[in-house]
Parts: structure tokens; C-alpha cells; sequence
């Protein structure tokens, strides 16, 4: 019965996160969480097709999860003698008013992004818990062995456990940081799927793109007051839109100016832009993100890019340059005032991040745009070199040859004709 | 449940200390007093010290049939235990908060561990 299989996948998606949550909650550790989980899933997929789709999806996987966990604890029983000892702690008085909703799934996205545990753990067990992965699916992502992300998940359990990290919400003090600490994972995740590195990988995973959009709509809903998890939503809707237009059917990398705006997705761009204008309104100071959702909703606003009003993006570079001073932004800066002041007064603030640059991709790449547009065809094809020798991602790759061997096409008079070769 | 919060000593190279005598300046000292009356006052105290230089240590091997003592520290290394709290807290957000204090009073990092708890 395929609507019964329908219905698995969908309950999947939308309750893995609140029955991890909640039998975290209940039983205060994170390992027989998610074992019960799984196992309630399963269950699912072989009971659904016989016995017909519950009327409440939630409730019944819930249910049969605490059935499964408690099942699980009378099987270990001396085991639960000692996990009781080392339960998780949570607040258990009233929510405090911290926006509209508060919900278990918040403990569990700020347990599993806790500034206690690495990177990568952090990544790889909101991908699990939250975000209902299985393991294999992670380790396929970030191409990494299985057994690496099995590892960083048993440890960062495992840690959580000893240190006691508190499954709860954080302290009004420390919300911020904590937040902007969720939002770095989701964009991680966002980023690795698109622009995903290695050599013999997809230049874009869509699987990862779509996964931290719906962990970050997630967030959202959850922390509707916060204006950085709109922006971030809104930044990666505005990115995610321009997917179908950004690597070619030869699997080559379109810059913005070169894309067929037609096959921008419609839909994601109307969301983004009003995200953006609901930020907009809000009229508080706009955090990193918010700023760089602004920036991609003046990049989508034009029918061609000659439409793009970069006074405007230069003047959210201006912003966001106060907040961050990432030499990586001060670059894209450049890269926009190139189009207002021209290429030679871009190169020179370009060629002051040679020190804090040198091995990004995107440096040498921006240079060797710039060196082409000003002429300079030998010392742009030598920055092509550089940047295509550092691009990990193969689209991306693929663009940069391009563009460096038409510098020498024979008849390419744009570059060609003035370079000395 | 308790933590063993640790200051991060520094050596120079040739393993001189940083700072010459005992570990803290005359306004660390007074920084991390204050900071230790706080501890007291909201019960999170349990223990704490400053150690002497690594040089002063002894080591002490009495695992086989011959006791051994040995001059100096076990390990020769550029960064050295240079003093620590042991911290009663709920969970780790509420260490990890002393903590931060704990690192700006004594102007050094400090890193936080639990003790086994069976």
C-alpha cells in the first residue's frame, strides 16, 4: 500500500524531532531516545500497510516509542539503575515566556549544538537526533566513512552524558550565543550541500540543502522572535531558488550575471524577499545573516543583473563589515564596489587580503576576474591557475578553466588580443 | 555532581614559568580571591589551590617491589596544571559560566572536566 509508505515518510519528517525530543524528555538519555525512535519507526513501516495509517501519526509513534524504550529498560534493567544516575537534567519548572512556543525540540537542538562538543559532533548529531538521518545517510553527505560519523555521534553521547551538558533551555544571558551556535551548524550543513566539496562528489547536495532549510524552518517556528533564524532562512530560501539556473547542464558553475533567471524558483524568492521585509520592519539592528538575506534579496529582485542596484549591496556590505570582520566579506565587498567604482579600485582592496587569503579559491578567482576585466590577461591567467588549483568543488572548477582558456582563445579580443602570449 | 576546573599554566620556552613566583599577579590574586568569595557565597565551592612550579614535583612509583621516587614532574610539556577548583554545579552550562569568570580572574584558560560519577 504506497499511501501507507507515503504516510511513514512523511510522519518521519515531521515527528521524528518531537518523539526523540519528548523521550528525551521522559527517560533523560539521548541513546535510548533514539534507539525507541527508530525502532517505533520501524514498526511503522511494517504495521501502517496492514493495519491501516493511524488517525494520529504523532501520538502512536510517540506511544509506541515509549513502549519500545521501556521495553528496552526492563531488558537492561541494571543497566537504567546506573542511567538514572546519570539522566540528562532539564528544567522542570514552567517555561519561562521566551517567545510564543516552547517545545522539547528546542532542549534537543540546543543539547545537540552545545558549544561543548566539536564541530562536526555537533553537525553529525543534530543531523541524527533532530533531523531523523540515519547514520549512513550523514556519513554519504559529508562523504566520510560510516564509521567516522558513528564515532562522532557515540562520543558526543557519550559526553553529553559525563559532563552532564543540561538538556534545557539556555539561560536568557547566554541565548544569543547559543543561538547564533544553532544557526552556524544549520548553515554549515547548508553550505556543504551546496557547495560540496571533493573531487568525485555532486557539486550540489540537494539532500543536504533541503535538510538544514527544514532544520532551520524548524528553528523558526520554534524561536519566532529571533531575527538571525529569519535571516537565516530567508538567506538560505534566496540561495536554494537559484539551484535549477546555478550549474549547467555540462556541470559547470553559472555566475549570478550568466543564469537563466527563468528557472529561478518563483516561490522560494517571494518567501525569501518577504522574510527579508518582515526584518526589514521589525526595525531592529540587523544581525550577519539578516544582512546577507538582504544582499541575495537585492541580487533576485532585478529581471537581469544589470538591473542589480549595487549601491544598495555595497551599502549592506558597509553593515556588515562593522559586524564581521572576516576577510572572506571584506572580498565579497570588493567584489560589488567593482561594479561601482570599477575593477581597478576593487583590485587593490582585493590584493591588500592577499595576506589573510591566499589559499581560498574565491580570492584568486575574484583577482583573476578583475585582472581580465582590466587587461591584464597573464596575471589573470595565473590567478585562474591558482584558484582552480584550490577549488574543491567541481562545478566550480569546471567555470574557472572555462573562463581561463577563452583568455587565450585566438579572436578573443576582450583578453586575448592584449595579452602577450 | 563535581568538576575539576583546571588553570592552564604557560611556560615560556626553557621551561621558565610566565610569571616568575607563585602564579598570579598582585591584581590576579585579588581578582581570584573575589572570585573564590563568590564561589563560597553561592555554594558551589568545594576545594581549591594554586601549585607550585613543575620543578618542585616528586615522582613516586611503588607499583613493583622497589620504591622509587623520582625529581621533577612526570611530564615535560609547555603547559603545566597551574592551580584548580573542584566545583559543585548541576550541569555543565552552570561550570562552564564559573568558568569564564574563573579564566578572566586568574587571566588564564582554564579547562573543566567532570569527575567519574558511578
Amino acid at each position: 500500500m504506497p499511501d501507507a509508505q507515503q504516510a511513514v515518510t512523511r510522519a518521519h519528517r515531521d515527528e521524528w524531532a518531537r518523539v526523540v525530543a519528548s523521550l528525551t524528555k521522559r527517560f533523560g538519555d539521548l541513546d535510548v531516545a533514539e534507539e525507541a525512535a527508530a525502532e517505533a519507526f520501524a514498526t511503522a513501516v511494517a504495521r501502517w500497510p496492514v493495519a491501516g495509517v493511524p488517525p494520529n501519526r504523532g501520538a502512536w509513534l510517540t506511544t509506541t516509542a515509549y513502549r519500545k524504550a521501556i521495553d528496552r529498560i526492563r531488558r537492561d534493567q541494571k543497566r537504567y539503575d546506573k542511567q538514572k544516575e546519570a539522566q540528562l537534567l532539564y528544567d522542570d519548572e514552567p517555561p519561562k515566556p521566551l517567545g510564543a512556543i516552547h517545545d522539547d525540540r528546542l532542549r534537543l537542538i540546543f543539547t545537540c549544538c552545545h558549544p561543548a562538543l566539536a564541530m562536526d559532533a555537533r553537525v553529525a548529531l543534530t543531523l541524527r537526533m533532530v533531523g531523523g538521518l540515519t547514520v549512513p545517510e550523514i556519513a554519504r553527505a559529508f562523504v566520510v566513512q560510516e564509521s567516522t560519523i558513528g564515532q562522532r555521534i557515540t562520543r558526543a553521547k557519550a559526553k553529553i552524558k559525563a559532563a552532564r551538558i543540561p538538556y534545557r533551555m539556555p539561560s536568557t544571558t547566554d541565548l544569543p550565543a547559543r543561538v547564533s551556535g544553532v544557526l552556524a551548524v544549520l548553515f554549515l550543513v547548508f553550505n556543504e550541500g551546496y557547495l560540496a566539496t571533493g573531487s568525485d562528489t555532486d557539486p550540489v547536495r540537494n539532500d543536504l540543502t533541503a535538510e538544514a532549510i527544514r532544520l532551520t524552518r524548524l528553528l523558526r517556528e520554534l524561536m519566532p522572535q529571533d531575527g538571525e533564524a529569519a535571516g537565516l532562512l530567508a538567506l538560505m530560501l534566496l540561495i536554494e531558488a537559484r539551484r535549477a539556473a546555478r550549474v549547467s547542464a555540462s556541470g559547470e558553475l553559472v555566475p549570478l550575471g550568466e543564469q537563466d533567471r527563468g528557472a529561478w524558483d518563483a516561490g522560494l524568492i517571494t518567501e525569501g524577499h518577504q522574510l527579508v521585509r518582515e526584518r526589514l520592519a521589525a526595525g531592529v539592528a540587523p544581525g550577519r545573516y539578516q544582512l546577507l538575506a538582504a544582499i541575495n534579496a537585492v541580487h533576485t529582485s532585478g529581471r537581469d543583473i544589470r538591473d542589480t542596484d549595487w549601491s544598495q549591496v555595497v551599502a549592506l556590505y558597509d553593515q556588515l563589515v562593522r559586524l564581521d570582520r572576516s576577510p572572506i566579506i571584506a572580498l565579497n565587498r570588493a567584489i560589488a564596489v567593482a561594479e561601482i567604482d570599477g575593477p581597478e579600485v576593487a583590485l587593490g582592496t582585493v590584493d591588500h587580503l592577499a595576506g589573510t587569503l591566499a589559499g581560498y579559491h574565491a580570492y584568486h578567482a575574484a583577482r583573476a576576474d578583475l585582472l581580465r576585466r582590466l587587461g591584464r590577461g597573464q596575471e589573470s591567467r595565473a590567478a585562474y591557475d591558482e584558484a582552480i588549483e584550490l577549488a574543491g568543488n567541481t562545478a566550480e572548477s569546471a567555470y574557472l578553466t572555462r573562463r581561463r582558456d577563452q583568455l587565450f582563445r585566438p579572436g578573443n579580443a576582450a583578453a586575448g588580443a592584449l595579452d602577450a602570449d | 555532581m563535581q568538576y575539576l576546573v583546571s588553570v592552564i599554566e604557560q611556560f615560556l620556552p626553557g621551561g621558565v614559568r610566565e610569571k616568575e613566583t607563585g602564579s598570579a599577579t598582585a591584581s590576579e590574586a585579588a581578582a581570584i580571591d573575589k572570585f573564590n568569595d563568590q564561589l563560597i557565597a553561592e555554594g558551589y565551592w568545594v576545594f581549591a589551590g594554586g601549585l607550585d612550579s613543575p620543578s618542585t614535583a616528586t615522582v613516586i612509583d611503588n607499583r613493583g617491589d622497589e620504591l622509587a621516587f623520582t625529581d621533577g614532574p612526570f611530564l615535560e610539556s609547555k603547559e603545566h596544571l597551574g592551580g584548580f577548583w573542584i566545583i559543585e554545579a548541576p550541569d555543565l552550562d552552570v561550570v562552564l559560566g564559573l568558568a569564564a569568570q574563573g579564566s578572566k580572574a586568574c587571566n588564564r584558560r582554564i579547562e573543566v572536566r567532570p569527575f567519574l560519577s558511578m
